[in-house]
């Protein structure tokens, strides 16, 4: 079904289908907000706008749900989108200083994106490798048992790319 | 009505089942403190003030969200509880400024009031403040989030009585706030400025704008002749603010306390709603008997819902009355009219309005329509709340003050006029007159049972000479869309409409439940205010806008007929399609 909205962005037919089979059923704004996010790698503000039209919701509503869920993303990550572990077995070993370390590095603080949009930081819930703790994410690399000192040669590595 | 056997600290009482446990303790006379909750919303239980225990349980639980059931004890008040709510207070006042002095609740705060009846004279835990900005982006209404104890009462005004969705709760945690989406402002959000948020608000954390000072600067302007006008729903409601009681009538006080503030001449904004009715029912008429417009016709007085149609229902712009609302039509007059009989120049003339509504600081500069006269037709407009706190600081003794009357010649108000006030009185007004219209006689009953009452939808006809005139009232915004929805669907369906007339006001109640009202409005309060402007309505002279007097004047001297190029050009005005968001 092809859908006209002012907002000048473009859903996926994908988006669009997923949208009308989720149309009745309860609880369906979270999986449409997910999809969205799966889509664009964040909620922008128009994807947020055109799904309040679509689904003839409030948009209030919509930014009520996206700002409760840490899941939910509002500004567009990085490439390279870091997350960094804070659960209680990384806090414990020393997950804020390379949190700490990180934010001073590349000059950016928690949900923010360098100027050349290169990398995001994100303070994430345990990922389920305490054994390696303290731990990061990039994409799908885990790097674990980390400290402060390796930092550089890691953020080298996506830099190159 | 099925009721259960409870124990209210230990006294045994039969009550309705199902009522929480807040309500069945106040008809006992019991008050257990409140914070979070109001009477026109559902319960939300977010504050925990109005824990109570339970007789042979170790459970706490809060009383406004607790049905009663069979058998229960319960205990409202004792040391212990005591100690529970005052650490509640102390931890909402660790995250809450304390600045009262200079708050715009200042003695009128819900929280304060806690604060004082429960002694807190220090702060036991660190103070956790949140440094948010102000939203001023609105003529209305001021949202300052760092005073607010996130109790939830003005989104859920705003999206459960009023279906507006301006604000919501933003985020989660300690970090919650009320905002609207996305963080835009609340000039570009859906607000229709209403104020109704203002009015639950229980603490400084929204509020009206105050505009005092630019009336005082008038006053002392010596060029400035200021001309002030009344609406119909402050004279039920300003005297609560000196200790009268809802509904009682203060129109005369207030007329001598304005010309003791110094104003120069003091009208009344129910002369405009006879006007209104004029060129309002006259339209009416010619879309019934003419078909020179589109039917339903809608009411178009309360600027709040005025917004709220251009920005949800659009659609509907045809078949909006193109009248303007009584204030802006007493602007309209007062710097023309009025201003040729006192030979000045609109320019010289200062236009204030005192108001029940928020919103009407908006309409004053919503279209160029609002500048007929050349100039600004109405220059400020002061909420209820904020002439009261003018006549204090004035000095003036409001409840010594003798009854006075308005200036002539576009202060004399009829009966219809008063009841424009209230939910149903617009409707009441419009049909008396329309009547005549069409059948050159009056109607034999003037009050008109159908269109008078609380419910929020409430519709009936009335007969003219044979033909049946199907009307409606909705009221509190969220009552509206059911009504326009029957609209829309017999348009789309090519039916006939359900309805000839429907008047709407965005405000549960009407203007005299306003968002720049005194503060504490309930069901029984607006029942009270109603029954005033009806008994103000029963007292009156002339209780048809045609036969008001002043009205005939203005008619024979200035302006014509009803719906003449003047009356066009001065009392009439367009709409626009507005989007949701300007983001």
């Amino acid at each position: 079904m092809a859908v006209k909205s002012d907002a000048e962005i473009t859903f996926s037919q994908e988006l669009l289908d997923h949208m009308e089979t989720w149309r009745e059923k309860p609880g369906n704004l979270i999986m449409i907000l997910h999809k969205v996010q799966e889509e664009f790698g964040f909620i922008p503000r128009e994807a947020a706008k055109k799904v309040a039209k679509i689904m003839n919701v409030p948009l209030a509503k919509i930014y009520g749900v996206i700002t409760f869920y840490h899941y939910f993303k509002l500004n567009k990550p990085g490439k390279y989108n870091i997350q960094v572990c804070m659960g209680t077995a990384c806090y414990l070993k020393g997950g804020e200083d390379i949190l700490n370390e990180l934010e001073s590095v590349l000059g950016i603080g928690v949900n923010q994106v360098t100027t050349d949009g290169q990398f995001s930081i994100e303070a994430v819930r345990c990922v389920g490798a305490c054994g390696l703790a303290p731990v990061l994410i990039v994409g799908e690399d885990v790097f674990g048992k980390l400290t402060k000192d390796r930092l550089p040669e890691i953020l080298a590595k996506y830099q190159e790319k | 009505m099925k009721t259960v056997n409870i124990k209210i600290n230990g006294e045994p009482v039969e009550v309705e089942a199902g009522i929480s446990i807040l309500a069945a303790a106040k008809e006992m006379n019991i008050n257990i403190p409140t914070l979070c909750y109001h009477s026109d919303l559902p319960a939300w239980a977010a504050c925990g003030i109005c824990v109570v225990k339970l007789e042979n349980s170790p459970k706490m639980m809060r009383a406004c969200a607790t049905p009663v059931s069979e058998g229960m004890g319960i205990i409202t008040h004792d040391p212990e509880l005591h100690q529970i709510r005052k650490t509640v207070i102390e931890l909402i006042l660790s995250t809450h400024p304390n600045d009262c002095l200079m708050c715009g609740r200042n003695q009128n705060c819900e929280l304060q009031s806690l604060a004082a009846n429960y002694g807190i004279r220090e702060q036991p835990y660190e103070v956790r403040l949140r440094d948010l900005p102000k939203d001023d982006s609105t003529p209305s209404i001021i949202l300052n989030p760092e005073k607010c104890v996130n109790c939830g009462r003005c989104a859920n005004v705003c999206q459960v009585l009023q279906d507006v969705w301006a604000l919501e709760f933003v985020g989660r945690g300690e970090n919650t706030r009320i905002a609207p989406a996305a963080d835009a402002a609340l000039a570009d959000s859906p607000c229709i400025k209403c104020g109704q948020c203002s009015a639950h608000c229980p603490v400084g954390a929204i509020y009206e704008k105050d505009e005092t000072g630019k009336l005082l600067e008038a006053i002392r302007d010596e060029n400035k002749h200021v001309a002030v006008q009344i609406a119909p729903a402050v004279r039920v409601a300003l005297g609560e603010a000196f200790g009268y009681e809802p509904g009682d009538i203060s129109t005369g006080k207030i007329y001598a306390a304005l010309r003791r503030l110094g104003v120069d001449a003091v009208f009344d904004t129910n002369f405009a709603a006879d006007l209104t009715i004029m060129e309002e029912a006259t339209e009416f008429v010619q879309r019934l008997t003419e078909g020179s417009g589109e039917i339903p016709q809608l009411t178009s007085c309360c600027p709040a819902w005025t917004d709220y149609m251009e920005k949800y229902f659009s659609d509907m712009i045809p078949n909006f009355s193109t009248a303007k609302s009584p204030m802006m039509m007493q602007g309209a007059v007062t710097k023309t009219y009025y201003a040729e009989k006192i030979k000045r120049s609109p320019e010289e003339i200062y236009s204030a309005a005192i108001m029940p509504c928020t919103a009407k600081k908006y309409e004053i500069t919503r279209c160029e329509k609002m500048y007929s006269s050349g100039e600004q037709d109405v220059d400020v407009v002061l909420t209820t709340r904020e002439l009261a706190r003018l006549i204090r600081s004035a000095g003036i003794d409001f409840n010594t003050l003798s009854d006075e009357a308005a200036d002539s010649p576009i202060g004399k108000y009829s009966g219809a006029g008063t009841i424009f006030g209230n939910t149903g009185g617009v409707m009441e007004a419009a049909l008396r007159t329309a009547y005549n219209f069409v059948t050159g006689k009056e109607l034999p009953e003037l009050n008109i049972e159908a269109v008078r009452g609380m419910d929020g939808v409430r519709s009936g006809e009335v007969d003219i000479e044979g033909k049946k005139i199907r009307v409606a009232v909705a009221h509190g915004m969220a009552n509206v869309g059911t009504v326009l929805r029957e609209v829309q669907k017999a348009k789309a369906e090519g039916k006939e409409p359900p309805y000839h007339f429907i008047e709407v006001m965005a405000c549960r109640g009407g203007c005299i439940a306003g968002g720049g009202q005194p503060y504490g409005t309930t069901d029984e309060v607006r029942a009270k205010r109603i029954a005033g402007l009806y008994k103000d309505d029963a007292a009156a002279e002339v209780r048809a806008s045609h036969l008001n007097p002043e009205i005939q004047q203005i008619y024979k001297e200035f302006l014509g007929e009803p719906l003449s190029k003047k009356s066009h050009d001065l009392l009439h005005t367009k709409y626009t399609s507005r989007p949701l968001y300007q983001i």
